[in-house]
Order: C-alpha cells, then structure tokens, then sequence
C-alpha cells in the first residue's frame, strides 16, 4: 500500500536556503521566550512576514512571472522546517503562502494572478480561509453562507467561524453556496476573493484557552461584491477544496507544531545532568518517531514535486504526525512531573502548558482525525 | 541503472514458488528445509550483497530494502536475508562463504541466546562482542524453544575456538541484523493492511461487510498508518548500508518494532476469532511480527541507545533528525 512513498533525500541544490533563514531568523527572532515561538505557525508578526517576502522566502513553488521563486516543494520544506525549528511567528502569510497563491494560479485568471500573487510573494498581503460555519465543520459541504448575483457581481450573507487571523487579513476566500440548495452538497459551490474592508463585514475575534485572539467570527450582510471575486467557474469550489487538500495535509507543520517544547525540554535534561535509561529511552523515543515522520513528509514533498495530489497519503502523515505532536506534551509532562524536585524554570513551564492546552486543536485544524482516517480507509479499499 | 521493482520482483516469484504458506506450515512442523534452500540459493540472490569485485551483485539501500521486505512479507522460513549478510561479510574479509544457510547471533561463549530460525540454519555466523564467528549449527547446544510452530532455536556455543573468524562491522553485528528484522516487520505489515482489509470487505455480520463499521475503518486506517512507518523508518535503516550509524539502526528497529505489536493486535481485532486459529494463516504473519520486534532489541532497547546519543548532543531536534536519522 501507497508504495509511491518511499525515502528521498532533500537535493543538496536547495540546501544554501538553509543557510540563508537561518541567518534571517537569527537577525529578527531569538530574543523571543519560547513559550511565543511555542505559539509555531499560528504566530503572527506582519513586519516578519513582509521580511522574509522582500529576502525572497516566500511565494517559493510559484512561477517568477507572479514574483515567486518557481524552486518547487522541496525548496519550500526547507526553509518551512527552519522557520518551525525555531517557531517563527509565521501566522500572517502562512495560508496566502501555502494555499490562497497556489489556487489562484491554478483556477484565477490572468487578472487575478497579476493583483495578488506578486504581492502575496512579496509578504505585503494576507489571506485567511472561510470555509466553517457553526452548523458546518466536519460536513463542510453542508455550508450555509451564501452569493446572489447581482447587476454588478454578487452579494453575500452568511457567516464563518473559526477562521485565523480573519482580522488581521485583507482577503478572505471563502467556500459559499452560489446555487441551488443545502440539498445539493458539494454541487453549487464557489469559492470567492473576498475584501475584507468592504461594508457588511464584521469580524469578531474568538479567543482561545491560552488566551490568545487569533480565530474570528466573520459576518457577511449584504456584502457587495465585484463579478471578478470568483474564482474559476462557479460551482468548481468544492474541486478547488479538493485540489487545495495535499498542500494543506502534507506539510512539516502536520508533525513540528510541538517541536519548540521538545527542544526546551532536551535543552532542560542537559542544564540538569539527567541522562538515566528511563530518560533516554523518553528522549530516544520522540526522536525516532519524529526522524521517521520527517522522512515520511519528505516522502509525501517527493510527490508534490513530481506533480501528483497525494491526498490519501498526506491525511495519513497528517494524522500519523498529529498524534506525535499531541503525544509530545503528555510524555514530557509525566517526566518532568515524575520529577518533583527537579526545578523547571518558568519559561519551560509556560511552554508545556500552552503546548499541552493546544495540542487537542493539531487534530481538529485541517481536517479532524476521524474524517482523515474515514479517508484513509477508503484509501484501503474498505468499501 | 536497474530499477528496484525489477530486482525484487523475480525475487517474489522464487519465493512464493519455493516456499508458499504451505511450505512455511511443512517446515514449522519439522519437515526437510533443504530442497526448498536449494530452490532460493539457486538463483543467485544469497550474493546480492556480496561486492561485485567478489562476484556478487553489489547492491545496497532501497534495493537491499525492497529485497528484506520482500522476506517478510512472504514469511520466508528460511534465514535468506541472514544469509545475504553473512555471505557479504565474509566476502568483504575474503572469506569464501560455506554452502548452506547461516543464521547470525550475538552471544559469548556458554550465553544462552534465542537464534531466528536457529532450528533450520546449517550455520551460524556469532558475534561475540570482539569478532565475528563462523560456526556450523552442530557445534551448538540447540533446544527448541517449545513454542508451537517457532523456528528459532535456543543456543550456546561452549567456545568458538577453530571457527573462521573475522572482524566485526563497526555497528556490530545485532545492529545489522536488527535493519533486516525492522524490513521484515515492514513486509508483513504490509501484507497484513492488504489481507485485513479484503477480510473487512467480505465478512458480513448484520447485512453488511463488517468494513462498513467506522470504529473498525478508524482502527484499520491506523495499521496503514503503522504499517507506512515501518517501511519508511526501515528504509531509513537500509539507506546506510551495510555498516549504518547508531541513530539510523534506532529509527528503524524502534519505529518498526512498536509498530509491530499494534499491527498485530488490529489485524486480530479485525479477523475476530478465526484468526486465533491455527489453521487460519493469520497467526504465520503476526507470531512472525512479534519474534522481528523482539529479536536484536526492542524498542525500548533501540530508544536507550539513540536517547543518550541525542543527549550528547548540541544539535536542535530537527538538526538532529536531518543530520543522523535520515
């Protein structure tokens, strides 16, 4: 099963970019504690993000016509992984970056490419994604917000939620109903570019347990909106969702969101001298697992590079990295708690909790376990 | 440059005609290995590790990988890739391999040690923590283990004086054996995902194939989740060749062995109670998973060694991971 994954090294072409954000990062970040860089890719710092777009870090699988770097995917892990190696406030163009510029090549036309794909590159805008509603997560097809057209384009009504950085974006795109009714599913759907600042939007930030506002609520009431919002053909939104589906899985953001804990942690066991056979078969553990879900998303970059969707075997790394990541906190808990009287400094502390009370959301974003391995059965042949 | 699917795919062939599950049952209950040995030595396989400056085929990484999996996957009885090892190692100390199989050990003299398919072996190439010992079986004590249908054998040398000997890889002896059991665990996996799910799809209980029920589809998607870790974690063992570093070894056997045990206990929960027959050849596939994941160290054992290496060392996990398990 799913023999097109199989080991692959990075090409050594790509690895002066290595380098190069690393020494980017160093000048910007290190003087952030690391319970933020825990924060991983929901970290926000727009100065960062227009930064790492004016050094040429980002837009890296799009075509130089449209300001990108056309390196392709494995250029792209590369410089993903340093910037989650060291939990970079990456938040801002992380979805415009991965998802929003990609659609747009592959289904915009040549108008919309030209208005936002240069500066998508250049890390000057920011896209969020509206696809759940309070009566769609899981079943997204059953979304509820939905586009009349009207003399001059179209008109929307509806709400999302749970979208990131929704008030710190300048575009929305957004997965509605433009014909047809509830009863047709994915069958009527598009996806539209949505300004954020037109009349009728109204954001509300959510604030998570940790206490952070990076998830919104966002109200559509009348918003007017021109012809050239769609994207592609009307009713091709839910194909888009699909196609968009192994960018969104595959990537080393599935298996590192827990990864700035980790290295606090062995960072920790060195300062205090504890090397016994229960600590190292802990710290050999996670890095076992963790070296092989890193080949394992190299693996899946491999088929990205050669051209193919590799939805199945993304869900599965996906998942198979989630639970890593979700495990992660737990053991690294039970140590240090194993230890009483063992002092962990409070930046450490800080860094555990906020992993641990997160870490439930790594399973939840992108495509819930259960639907994933529904997926993954399907991938089977179990009928 | 020849492509793997056309070295292991004659492989598979020979394998499933030299020793199809039949022959795997025929030999666990005592029957003749020999003519069945001759059918796999014929065909020039036992030197596909053996340099090509020796006459072998020279081949190493994903091919060497494609070839262990293959093993597992088809539950060979018969110590091949062993035999693959051994044949190299002596070839590498110009050393002309015996006729016959060789399974391998890690023993000093007068150590009790459980030898894989010990119980069909003619030779065993032993190391004792200096050197590397060529010993035929006979000169062992040899018990069988007295588990039903197991072909390894409890042994002990009382000294391996007047063997051949010659010098012990780097990485030491269990280290490579332990790759080839991490590549047989990933073939059987694979195996088991296929026949787990066809089994799903045509059992019916309450008027439906029982791979309708979410919770079983949840439990099978993680076997495949397991069952791609172990082959892509061996892989990672293979990748080094045949002297692999520490860490690589770790990854491999580590990942592959816990994998092994959950593996085996979804493809039961999957079959229900005919896979606890002896008649049902489920049981071939996962006492097999469970003798790779306790040979040549557990998990536990592996993560030992990695863990204090990780430790010495300055590296960011990430840098750790890309530098030393890939």
């Amino acid at each position: 099963m799913f023999n097109n994954l199989n080991l692959v090294a990075l090409p050594p072409e790509h690895e002066e970019l290595r380098l190069g954000i690393r020494a980017l990062i160093a000048d910007t970040i290190t003087d952030l504690p690391s319970d933020r860089r825990a924060r991983s890719w929901a970290g926000f710092d727009a100065d960062f993000s227009r930064r790492l777009g004016a050094e040429g870090y980002l837009g890296l699988t799009l075509p130089k016509a449209y300001g990108g770097g056309e390196r392709g995917p494995f250029a792209r892990f590369i410089v993903v992984e340093e910037l989650l190696s060291a939990g970079a406030p990456v938040a801002a163009h992380w979805i415009a970056d991965r998802q929003s510029a990609p659609l747009i090549l592959n289904f915009g036309t040549e108008e919309q490419r030209q208005a936002f794909i240069p500066r998508i590159c250049k890390g000057q805008l920011f896209f969020c994604i509206g696809m759940s509603e309070p009566g769609a997560g899981s079943d997204l097809a059953s979304v509820r917000t939905r586009a009349e057209r009207t003399q001059t384009g179209w008109r929307l009504n509806g709400q999302k939620i749970w979208t990131t950085n929704a008030m710190h974006s300048d575009y929305m795109i957004a997965l509605v109903r433009t014909t047809g009714t509830a009863a047709d599913r994915q069958n009527g759907l598009s996806q539209l570019i949505i300004d954020l600042k037109s009349p009728g939007v109204t954001i509300r930030p959510v604030v998570d347990l940790a206490g952070d506002a990076h998830f919104a609520e966002v109200f559509f009431t009348d918003v007017d909106l021109p012809h050239e919002a769609l994207i592609g053909a009307e009713g091709e939104g839910w194909r888009q969702v699909l196609a968009e589906l192994a960018f969104e899985r595959s990537g080393p953001e599935r298996i590192y969101s827990s990864v700035v804990l980790m290295d606090a942690w062995i960072r920790h066991l060195q300062a205090v001298g504890r090397k016994d056979s229960g600590t190292r078969m802990l710290v050999g553990d996670l890095t076992a697992r963790l070296g092989v879900l890193r080949a394992m998303s190299i693996a899946c970059t491999a088929r990205l590079e050669a051209g193919e969707s590799p939805v199945v075997e993304a869900s599965l790394v996906k998942d198979l990295g989630t639970s890593f990541e979700q495990e992660l906190p737990l053991r690294i808990g039970d140590d240090l708690a194993a230890h009483p009287d063992e002092p962990v400094d409070a930046e450490l502390h800080r860094t555990l909790l906020y992993v641990t009370h997160l870490a439930p959301s790594f399973s939840l974003r992108g495509g819930t376990r259960e639907i994933l391995r529904g997926i993954i059965a399907r991938g089977i042949g179990l009928r | 440059m020849i492509a793997i699917h056309e070295i292991v795919e004659p492989f598979g062939r020979i394998l499933t005609s030299a020793v199809p599950t039949s022959v795997v049952r025929a030999i666990e209950r005592g029957g003749n290995a020999n003519v069945f040995w001759a059918k796999i030595a014929g065909s020039g396989y036992l030197d596909a590790l053996v340099s090509e400056e020796a006459g072998g085929a020279g081949l190493y990484g994903l091919s060497v990988h494609a070839l262990w999996q293959e093993l597992g996957r088809q539950i060979v009885p018969l110590p091949v890739g062993e035999t693959m090892i051994a044949r190299a190692l002596l070839a590498d100390a110009g050393v002309s391999a015996p006729n016959g199989s060789i399974a391998l050990a890690v023993a000093t003299p007068g150590q009790d040690v459980i030898v894989s398919l010990g119980r069909v072996a003619d030779n065993v190439l032993v190391d004792d923590g200096s050197h590397l010992h060529l010993v035929h079986a006979t000169r062992a004590h040899i018990e069988p283990t007295g588990i039903v249908g197991d072909l390894a054998a409890r042994m002990h040398w009382d000294s391996f004086d007047g063997s051949i000997q010659i010098d012990q890889p780097e990485c030491g002896l269990r280290a490579i054996t332990a790759v080839l059991r991490a590549a047989q665990i990933a073939g059987a996996a694979d195996h088991l995902v296929t026949v787990t799910a066809a089994y799903c799809n045509e059992r019916i209980q309450f008027g439906k194939p029982i791979g309708r029920q979410q919770a079983l589809q949840q439990s099978i998607a993680v076997m495949a989740e397991d069952a791609l870790a172990a082959r892509i974690a061996s892989q990672i063992g293979c990748a080094a060749g045949l002297n692999p570093p520490l860490a690589a070894v770790a990854c491999a056997k580590s990942v592959a062995s816990a994998s092994a045990a959950r593996i085996a206990a979804i493809a039961h929960a999957a079959h229900g109670a005919i896979g606890i027959s002896l008649e049902h050849d489920l049981q071939l596939y996962t006492r097999r998973l469970h003798e790779w994941r306790l040979s040549e160290g557990s998990e536990a054992y592996w993560n030992n060694l990695l863990g204090g290496e990780r430790l010495q060392s300055c590296e960011g996990t990430i840098d750790f991971a890309r530098l030393h398990c890939s």
